[in-house]
């Protein structure tokens, strides 16, 4: 499975893929901002199996993505990772077109979960 | 206990509902990313400009909050935190240990703002590396100081907002 990491934090993506480990068999690609994030999934023919995303970065933020990316892609399951946490925000990321909401911080278990989560939800649906 | 040039604070100087929130974040995000428990010790109201510290995370308020807040600590306790939160050793004064710093900076101010009970956001994370530096702040707004104590070394979140 390809798995996209969107965050201006190398730190974090570091950690999202060390969490993430435990999927099994993943190709992870990364990105600092929505901007690159567009542009490797232009370049990804394959698509994502799951993309992450950040909500605060430089260029192109997570919410401004995750509209993008919607306007052509309805399909490919997106998670805002982010320290936003008031409940507006979740609103906004789901009217976006996000499939979930992690907040930092959180556990390796957690994310994992999360993923695991979405991913099972979308595949039942 | 941390070396910080500073006094008491009057209970009349300290927004309580601006200080928990940190609190409660500094404790969460320190244990969820690091699995390190914080002890806090008394916030104080700092009276000099200066940080007694040689790293610093900032970042800044926008919105129905404006100010800053800063993540500050000393050398090796910086090293400490980084190579617990990445999970492995960074080389410090790089841009890999001040992206960490950044990124400890961003949780624990994220985390708080939820509970600050107004709206705002914040800016990415600036990090300051060396010794003796200054972070200038508005006059009019008291830096709090909450001086921080982990078995990894002690640190200070200093915050200076307000509502508008």
């Amino acid at each position: 499975m390809n798995i996209l990491l969107v965050d201006d934090s190398k730190t974090m993506r570091n950690i999202q893929k060390k969490s993430l480990a435990a999927l099994g068999p993943v190709n992870f690609a990364e990105a600092g901002d929505g901007v690159e994030a567009l542009s490797i999934i232009s370049k990804t023919p394959a698509g994502f199996g799951i993309v992450l995303v950040d909500w605060n970065m430089p260029n192109m933020n997570g919410l401004e993505l995750i509209k993008k990316v919607r306007e052509t892609d309805k399909k490919t399951p997106m998670i805002m990772v982010t320290t936003e946490a008031e409940k507006q925000r979740v609103l906004d990321a789901v009217r976006a077109g996000a499939n979930n909401y992690m907040v930092k911080p959180f556990t390796p278990e957690a994310l994992l979960e999360k993923v695991q989560q979405t991913l099972a939800r979308l595949k039942a649906a | 206990m941390p070396t910080v040039t500073a006094t008491p604070a009057k209970a009349s100087q300290i927004d309580t509902k601006l200080i928990l929130p940190f609190i409660n974040s500094v404790k969460s995000v320190l244990k969820m990313m690091l699995g390190v428990e914080t002890k806090i010790e008394r916030p104080r109201v700092k009276s000099v400009p200066g940080t007694e510290y040689d790293y610093s995370g900032i970042i800044s308020f926008s919105g129905n909050i404006v100010g800053t807040v800063v993540l500050s600590c000393k050398k090796d306790t910086a090293i400490k935190l980084v190579e617990r939160f990445a999970g492995s050793e960074v080389p410090p004064d790089t841009s890999d240990f001040a992206d960490a710093l950044g990124e400890l900076t961003n949780m624990i101010t994220g985390a708080a703002k939820k509970d600050l009970g107004a709206a705002a956001s914040i800016s990415v994370p600036t990090v300051i590396m060396g010794k003796g530096h200054m972070v200038a702040r508005p006059s009019d707004v008291p830096c709090l100081v909450i001086p921080c104590v982990t078995e990894l070394g002690e640190f200070a979140v200093e915050i200076s907002i307000k509502t508008v």
